[in-house]
This record gives C-alpha cells, sequence and structure tokens, in this order.
C-alpha cells in the first residue's frame, strides 16, 4: 500500500480532482436548472431532460477547456523547463499527458452521448406541446409568442413541424449535428488498431476537431433554453397562476410572463485553451521555416538511416525528441523521432528505421540521393522533453532500452562520454545500470559501435564499474547456443563483440530489482523504460515492490517514455 | 497513404454507428416518439449492423491480426454467407440502402449520416480492391511421427537369403517325421 502510493499517488490525486471537479460541476448545474424557479415554466414543458441536457453540457465546457492542453507540447516543455524547483514526481506527471488526453476525450464521448439523448426529448416534448398534445398550461406556454410584445418560451415556433426540421434549422440543431458528428469520426479513427497502423488516417482525420470547436462555441448562440425574466417573475406568481393558464393576461395577478434565452457561456470556457493552442501550432510553424542543414546521411545495415543535421539557436538536452517533416513527401505529416546525438556535439542525429510510409519514403529519397541527386529538405519542430532529462538526477540509474527503444538512450550514453572526458560537475549519477532487450542485433549495429567505443573510454580511464549493462537477446535458437557454447572461453562475446557477454532470453526483473536494492540500500533510483506497455508494468509493479516507503531507504522511482 | 486499408476505418465507423443507431431507436421508443416505427427500425438495424461488423477481417499487409473479445463465433455466422459478407461492395451498398429509413426522424438521423459514411469508406475500401478475409483460429497440428509411419509396412523387412537362413541339419535339437513345408498345416 505504502509503495503504491510513492509511485502512484500524484496521479491518483489528479484523476480524483479532476472527477470530483466533474461531478460538482454536474450536480450544480443539475440542482440549478432543476430546482430554479426561473426554469419552473420551463421544466412543465420539458420535465427532467432539462436538467439532465445542461449538466453534462457544463461538464462538457470543463472538458473541452482541458483537452487542448495536453497537446500543447511546447508549452509543456516550457512548465517541464520550469519546474526545476518542483519535486521530481511532479514533472513525471507531465509525461502522461496523452493518457490524460485520451481520458478526458471519454468523458467528452460519455457526456455528448447524455446531452444529445436528453435534447432529442426535448424536441420532440417541445414539438409535441406546441401541436397541443399535452395539458392546457403547455399549450399554453407554446403559445406565448404567437402576438407581439410576447417572447416566447417554446423555441418551436410553427405548429405543423417536425423535430428533425427544427433541428436542422436552428443554429444549437445544426452546430450539434455537425459537431456530434465530427467527434465521432474522430473517435472512431483514433482507435488503436488504427492509430498504431494507419497513422495519416488518425493525424488528418483528428484536424475535424477544429470544426468541433468552432461549431461548440456558436452552439449555443440561437439561446433557446429559455426562462423566465427576473422582473415576470415578480409580477407574474407562478405558485397562483400555474393553475389558471387560460387567464393569463385578463387578471392582474397573472399578466403574460416574460421570457428570455440564456446567454451562450461555452466561449468563456474554451476561448483560453483555443487562443493557446493557436499560438503552440504558429510556434511550431516557424520553428519549422529555419532552415535546416542536413549535414550527413548514413544508410546503416538493416535499413536504418542516420540523419546529422545543423540547425541555428537548437540547443538540446538528452533523451528529447524532435519531429521531422519532409516536405517533398508530405507537407502536413510530422514525425517524432528521439535524438542519438548528444548536447555536447555541434549537430544532432536521429537514427530512423523505415517503419511505415514516410520513413520508407524518407529513406529511399536518401538512397537515391547517394547515387547523384539532391537531398530532401527537411524541418525540425523540437526539441520536446520526455523523461530522461532527469536520469543524472538521480544516484543510481536503471536504464531499460527494448529494440528501437534504445535511441534515446543512445544519447544519455553518449553525453555521459563527454561529461566524462570534460570532468563535468553536473553529474551526479555515480552508477548507471543499462539493460537492452532486443530480439537480435541486426538493426543495432551502430548501438554496439557505440557501446564499444564506451567501453574503450571507461577503460582507460579505469572507471568500468561506472556503466554495467546488460543485453539480452530474446530471439535466441539452438544454433545460437551451440555457437556460445564453443566460443566460452573467449574474452569478449562473440554476438557483438562486447567485453560483457550477452545474455539470452529476458531479464528476472525481480532478481535484478532486489541485487541493485541490496548494492545501493540508501539511494534513490530512478528506473527509465523505453519498450512495450506489458515490460512497462512489469517494471512498474517491481519499482512498487521494492521501494521503501521510508525516504531515507532506496526508492524506485519508474519513468516511461512514451511515443 | 500507400498501405492503409480503408476496410479497417469502415469497419470501426460501422460498429460505432451500430451503436449510434441502437441508442437513438431506444430513445425514439422508449421516449414514445412519433415515427416510432422509424426508431423500432433503428434499433434492428442497429444490432444487425453490430453483428455484421464485430468480427474484425484479417489484415492484408501487416503481421498480426488483432481480434475483438469473443468475435470467434460471430466470425463463423459472417463466414457463412460468403461473398455477400465478403466484397466490400455488397457491403457499401448494404449500408447505404440501411441508411435511409434512418433519415426520417431525429433520434436515428445520426445513425442515419454515420452509415452513410461508413458506407462510403467501405466504397472506397472495395475500389482498391480489399476483401473480408476472417480471422480463422490457427489449428494446433499434432505432432504426428511422420507420413511414412500412417500405414503398417508394405515390404518386410530386409533378410539374408532364404539358403543362408534355413537352420542347418546338424543342428537341430531334434528331426521331424513329417517334413515341413509351406502349405502343411
Amino acid at each position: 500500500m505504502g509503495n503504491w502510493v510513492v509511485n502512484h499517488g500524484l496521479s491518483a490525486l489528479i484523476l480524483v480532482v479532476w472527477m470530483g471537479i466533474n461531478i460538482f460541476i454536474f450536480v450544480y448545474f443539475y440542482l440549478f436548472y432543476d430546482l430554479g424557479p426561473q426554469f419552473f415554466y420551463t421544466r412543465h414543458l420539458l420535465g427532467p431532460a432539462l436538467a439532465w441536457a445542461r449538466a453534462p453540457a457544463a461538464v462538457l465546457n470543463f472538458n473541452c477547456l482541458l483537452i487542448l492542453l495536453p497537446v500543447c507540447r511546447n508549452l509543456l516543455s516550457f512548465i517541464r523547463g520550469s519546474c526545476a524547483c518542483f519535486r521530481r514526481s511532479m514533472r513525471k506527471q507531465l509525461d502522461k499527458n496523452l493518457s490524460f488526453h485520451k481520458l478526458v476525450a471519454y468523458m467528452i464521448g460519455l457526456m455528448t452521448a447524455v446531452h444529445t439523448i436528453a435534447h432529442l426529448l426535448n424536441l420532440e416534448w417541445l414539438n409535441n406541446s406546441r401541436q397541443g398534445d399535452y395539458d392546457n398550461l403547455s399549450t399554453e406556454l407554446s403559445e406565448i409568442g404567437d402576438h407581439s410584445n410576447e417572447t416566447f418560451l417554446n423555441p418551436i415556433r410553427s405548429p405543423s413541424t417536425t423535430p428533425s426540421y427544427v433541428a436542422f434549422t436552428t443554429i444549437a440543431g445544426i452546430t450539434g449535428v455537425i459537431i456530434t458528428l465530427s467527434l465521432i469520426l474522430i473517435i472512431t479513427s483514433s482507435m488503436e488498431v488504427i492509430r498504431r497502423s494507419y497513422y495519416e488516417v488518425f493525424w488528418y482525420t483528428h484536424h475535424l476537431f477544429i470544426i468541433f470547436f468552432a461549431g461548440l462555441v456558436f452552439h449555443g448562440a440561437g439561446r433557446i433554453v429559455r426562462s423566465q425574466t427576473k422582473d415576470s417573475m415578480y409580477e407574474h406568481n407562478v405558485t397562483y397562476c400555474k393553475d389558471r393558464p387560460l387567464d393569463w393576461g385578463k387578471i392582474p395577478e397573472c399578466p403574460m410572463p416574460q421570457f428570455a434565452g440564456g446567454a451562450p457561456g461555452t466561449w468563456m470556457w474554451v476561448l483560453g485553451p483555443m487562443v493557446l493552442y493557436v499560438f503552440e501550432r504558429i510556434l511550431r510553424l516557424y520553428r519549422s521555416l529555419q532552415k535546416v542543414i542536413l549535414r550527413k546521411t548514413v544508410i546503416h545495415p538493416s535499413n536504418v538511416l542516420e540523419l546529422q543535421m545543423q540547425k541555428k539557436n537548437f540547443s538540446m538536452e538528452v533523451g528529447q525528441y524532435v519531429f521531422l517533416n519532409c516536405p517533398s513527401i508530405s507537407q502536413l505529416e510530422w514525425h517524432p523521432f528521439t535524438m542519438t546525438s548528444a548536447p555536447e556535439e555541434d549537430f544532432f542525429s536521429v537514427h530512423i528505421r523505415s517503419m511505415g510510409d514516410w520513413t520508407r519514403d524518407l529513406i529511399s529519397k536518401v538512397n537515391e540521393a547517394e547515387k547523384g541527386g539532391f537531398l530532401p529538405k527537411i524541418a525540425v519542430d523540437g526539441p520536446f522533453g520526455t523523461a530522461s532529462e532527469d536520469v543524472f538526477d538521480y544516484e543510481v540509474s536503471m536504464l531499460v532500452g527494448c529494440g528501437i527503444g534504445v535511441t534515446p538512450f543512445a544519447s544519455i550514453l553518449k553525453s555521459i562520454w563527454y561529461k566524462f572526458k570534460e570532468s563535468n560537475q553536473k553529474l551526479r549519477t555515480k552508477k548507471i545500470y543499462f539493460y537492452w532487450l532486443c530480439r537480435e542485433t541486426h538493426a543495432f549495429e551502430w548501438f554496439a559501435d557505440l557501446l564499444h567505443s564506451l567501453e574503450g573510454e571507461m577503460e582507460e580511464r579505469g572507471m568500468l564499474n561506472f556503466l554495467s549493462y546488460k543485453l539480452f537477446l530474446t530471439g535466441w535458437d539452438h544454433s545460437h547456443a551451440a555457437h556460445v557454447m564453443v566460443h566460452f572461453d573467449k574474452d569478449t562475446d562473440v554476438v557483438t563483440g562486447l567485453k560483457q557477454k550477452t545474455h539470452y532470453g529476458r531479464p528476472n526483473w525481480e532478481k535484478e530489482f532486489e541485487d541493485i536494492h541490496n548494492a545501493h540500500p540508501t539511494s534513490t533510483v530512478g528506473v527509465f523504460l523505453c519498450g512495450p506497455q506489458a515490460l512497462g508494468k512489469t517494471l512498474e509493479s517491481c519499482c512498487a515492490k521494492y521501494s521503501d516507503v521510508d525516504p531515507r531507504k532506496a526508492r524506485f522511482y519508474f519513468n516511461k517514455e512514451n511515443f | 497513404m500507400g498501405q492503409i486499408e480503408w476496410a479497417m476505418w469502415a469497419n470501426e465507423q460501422a460498429l460505432a454507428t451500430g451503436l449510434i443507431l441502437l441508442t437513438g431507436g431506444i430513445v425514439g421508443v422508449a421516449g414514445q416518439f412519433k415515427d416510432w416505427q422509424f426508431a423500432a427500425y433503428g434499433i434492428a438495424a442497429g444490432v444487425f449492423i453490430c453483428l455484421l461488423e464485430y468480427p474484425r477481417g484479417k489484415r492484408k499487409n501487416k503481421g498480426t491480426s488483432i481480434e475483438r473479445m469473443g468475435q470467434r463465433y460471430l466470425t463463423i455466422c459472417v463466414k457463412a454467407f460468403g461473398p455477400l459478407t465478403r466484397n466490400y461492395f455488397v457491403r457499401a451498398g448494404l449500408h447505404a440502402v440501411l441508411s435511409i429509413p434512418g433519415g426520417f426522424m431525429l433520434p436515428t438521423v445520426l445513425g442515419c449520416v454515420c452509415v452513410a459514411i461508413a458506407s462510403l469508406i467501405y466504397l472506397l475500401a472495395a475500389i482498391r480492391g480489399e476483401q473480408w478475409e476472417p480471422i480463422m483460429p490457427q489449428v494446433e497440428s499434432k505432432q504426428r511421427p511422420g507420413e511414412s509411419m500412417k500405414e503398417p509396412p508394405s515390404n518386410p523387412p530386409p533378410r539374408l537369403p532364404a539358403e543362408l537362413r534355413r537352420k542347418r541339419q546338424e543342428d537341430a535339437a531334434y528331426v521331424n517325421p513329417i517334413p515341413i513345408s509351406v502349405n502343411s498345416v
């Protein structure tokens, strides 16, 4: 229990606060519309559906405000940077921005459903009231507005229309249909299957959010949710007059009641975040227009492309990522790549593997250029910060990279190499444990070379026990095993040529954590993972298990990269 | 956007639509709306579309196809209709036709538009030559000892020529009074 609090406490707190605000808003507005005396006549026409429509609307206002914020990555980067005085765990919350974005999106979907259903009922009942299907009071209320000097209560003025017609001829109706449709398309194209495999469909469809927000702001402009005005409530005593609808206007106690529509309120909620988001996009555009020099391109084995680039006023930290855009392949697509160079170098580099349409096209364009042609122009947005910036703050760090996820750690290890050479005082880290898991090393020869050179450096300075790394080949078979058995006595590993031997199969995390716990009983250990979710869960639970609640003893903090 | 299988998105869209039609239909019927018959249609159409679209098809280009939970049984039902469910032109047409009655009543009109959109995406998928392939479970082939061991041996095992095999008269423990031949009992 204590471990759970240490590792998940802040996330849980944020969720509880968010949910609490949602519930509060819902209940507050529900009661406002269900009990407010100015809505007495409105409620007579609509029943509880009035409150059931307005309460989700308020929750929607709140969540539409929130949904734009987690995706302003430049803003988040800025907050992360200025959070230097905050506790480490605060900055970790900003990693979970995408999860929060999705959670808010689910809430928006749910509330939209409730809101729409309630309004379907409302429109039907308003229409029926107008056609005189219900009691005298309803008919009388609906007829208000037919004569001059009267302000209507029932927004449906024609006695011979259908709810569909009304929906498509009122501002609220038509904007409602359009934005709900946009929302549905956004949600179906954001399902995990589509997003992971057909990223372009997800990305382009998601831009329907522009229509969503535009429609949302104008959704209430028609002011069709009516309530009795204050003056009218003073003159027209509802308790007495509700039983005498046919006498209204004829007796002095009951003049015709006057109504007014509620002013649209959504713009007040969403205007701020919309402006922030516009700034965010302008900033991205500005940064992307700056010139990028492609200093060098290298094609590594297994179709891995390394791009070394330079850009004016570009400064990075370890493990950050950039978004790349290649206008000659696609004007609008930006794809994230972790940088593999260290801040100490005078260029920045990324290693790109052929994973989908865009990466394949890029690699083939570079190949063509090598045969005699022009290199494609590249635009860069970033750098954006992720958890690896924190690596040097922990006394002991555990770095776990799976397959392609090893890339941010290339940057970190290179930076260590440079910091050592300069004897940089900023380096708080005393010990690094690096775990590299992959099926086979073919695609990562470039990384093995990096480890090679690091090994050499460390040996020269006699600091071999600063970095201890373990390589795990998870895709071994009998021929591998036979090969290893034969060459067992050799000094260096047969597969990678490194001094530390390759392990086969998956690591026993419990044992690893226990060993580190015993080796560093009073340290804070940062655990960094770039890899699959399943492994993340395992590591997270090990962190929780092996952390002591006592802050003086060993504690493990789990940080996950997410792309 | 070369490698996109539009059918995957059409499938998600159609499944969502089934639910929307179903919900709209339930609202229309439970609220006893005028024209509630269209709402009843919405319920029926919604359920039908959900059942048809629940089993995900197999992906042509990428490696693994992810099944939805428990879709095995529906896959068999959908597969049974053969070309009617395999061909996406048929599905596009079917969805287009299903969308029309939804447009007559407000609760189902959203479902109507969504089905129409799903129909358009399926049309696009069909034009690009995609088809619905069922994801069948991998049958675990038992470890057979090998094809040649299925039947009893047809040839006798190799032996030395008959003369050398016959026991020598001198080594016999006794002498048969009646000579033995192949046909003797």
